[in-house]
């Protein structure tokens, strides 16, 4: 469980974050959605420590993350996996070697375990006999599936994802949503996914917070979310004449 | 080390040769004394290699090859999330990127440098050889005559603290690079400014502290 507690965040005067709060839990997909500059990115960067929050604090399963320093944190990290908007592969290696870097690094395992391990997380991302290519040989949706392997290759307990389906055509982001969702069930993964694809928001948000100027506006499920009579969260998931058909029809 | 060092060696061999030979034709037209020993423009131009040309001048194009692809590598990493992505893991990541960096840069900087002033001083010879200005009897009389050890000690300490400063400068400048495309080659082109720029300020330090 991931908790949230009362982030603030500055970027000189710029105040991008203005008091969230929030407790993500394990099994869900937590999906924080909200409009371009709204502060979803910057809340996940402060929530995996990529940002100092200027104030608040967040805890990983009752230990406070925001407080401790780079030693400190290195064995929560390590539980930590995270899906980059851009999927963020190591260009000098070939994708089996990106999958093995954080093994080679914290784990005891022999070399013919390590590429089993990587094996089976390319197999679990439908991309068997791909591991010889480099990223720069890949789609965009292979890239994301070969982010998804690196990011579970150590079994994680907690698992950040920013903009999944960014730069993928719908059938593609249908695929990765549904890989999201099916390890963050098998694996009963604590799973924060930041986006603003409406398919990701109907789809596989099992709990979502909506952002609006740095604030939590909204908090519920994909179930509520058409119910709802908050103006900003309407007009944002709503904002398409086929969303707002869509939910005429429910 | 295979980058810095061997991917470096065509550039500064090719470069050596033309400092050396063109330094000891320049020594060998201003000494035109009859009174002056035409030996000793080989002392000149083995002085002034080891103790400037080969050190500073190698230091600065390295500085352009070495230092531009370090900063664009290591920014490239940063606009791409890629640095992001070590930090997530509890990597130390400018330990893991940068440590090897500098590593590399003081150990294979002094080599060419060892490299560049045996190919300068070749590259006298054959000036030599070519013209009738010094002959090459007396080039290599007047390499031996009156060599001083500390000329290369000079030489050593500088191409140390020139392959440190490329190194880190260029490293920095690309950890820290913020944005896209455009600001790679900014970090790039900065890295590379700024390690001439503390080439020149440690080569002047260097010199006056051992000389």
């Amino acid at each position: 469980m991931i908790e949230v507690k009362d982030i603030y965040k500055s970027f000189g005067d710029n105040d991008v974050l203005r008091g969230i709060s929030s407790v993500f839990h394990p099994g869900k997909n937590n999906l924080i959605i909200g409009g371009s500059g709204s502060g979803k990115t910057t809340l996940l960067k402060c929530i995996v420590g990529l940002h100092e929050p200027t104030k608040g604090d967040v805890l990983f399963d009752g230990q406070d993350f925001t407080h401790m320093n780079f030693e400190e944190r290195v064995p929560i990290r390590k539980q930590i996996g995270m899906l980059f908007q851009n999927s963020a592969l190591f260009d000098s290696m070939t994708v089996e070697e990106n999958i093995m870097f954080p093994l080679n690094l914290f784990t005891e395992m022999s070399k013919s375990e390590k590429l089993d391990r990587a094996n089976f997380c390319l197999e679990r991302v439908n991309l068997k006999d791909k591991n010889k290519l480099f990223p720069a040989e890949l789609s965009g949706g292979m890239k994301k599936r070969v982010g998804i392997a690196r990011a579970i290759a150590m079994q994680p307990k907690y698992l950040f994802v920013d903009e999944p389906n960014s730069g993928l055509d719908p059938k593609t982001s249908i695929v990765i949503d549904e890989l999201i969702a099916e390890l963050t069930e098998e694996y009963q993964i604590t799973t924060v996914v930041v986006t603003h694809d409406m398919n990701s928001v109907m789809g596989i948000g099992d709990h979502i917070i909506f952002l609006y100027q740095g604030q939590k506006w909204w908090e519920g499920s994909n179930k509520e979310i058409a119910h709802t009579d908050n103006k900003e969260l309407n007009d944002f998931v709503f904002a398409s004449k086929f969303m707002q058909a869509a939910k005429e029809r429910l | 080390m295979v980058s810095q060092g061997v991917g470096s060696l065509g550039i500064i061999s090719i470069i050596s040769v033309f400092i050396g030979a063109v330094a000891t034709i320049q020594t060998a037209f201003q000494l035109v004394s009859d009174f002056i020993p035409k030996s000793i423009v080989g002392g000149i131009t083995r002085d002034s290699t080891i103790l400037e040309f080969s050190p500073t001048i190698s230091a600065l194009v390295l500085s352009g090859r070495v230092g531009s692809s370090i900063a664009s590598q290591i920014g490239t990493m940063r606009v791409t999330e890629q640095i992001d992505a070590l930090e997530i893991m509890g990597v130390n990541a400018p330990g893991y990127l940068i440590s090897p960096k500098i590593i590399a840069g003081v150990t294979m900087i002094p080599v060419l440098v060892i490299v560049s002033v045996v190919l300068g001083l070749l590259g006298g010879y054959i000036a030599c050889a070519a013209s009738n200005d010094v002959s090459t009897q007396d080039y290599i009389t007047g390499l031996r005559d009156s060599f001083n050890p500390l000329t290369v000690s000079v030489c050593a300490v500088k191409s140390v603290v020139f392959g440190f400063l490329i190194t880190s400068i260029c490293s920095y400048q690309g950890f820290y690079t913020s944005g896209g495309a455009l600001e790679v080659g900014q970090s790039a082109t900065k890295g590379v400014v700024w390690s001439c720029i503390m080439i020149l300020f440690a080569d002047l330090i260097v010199s006056r502290v051992m000389l």
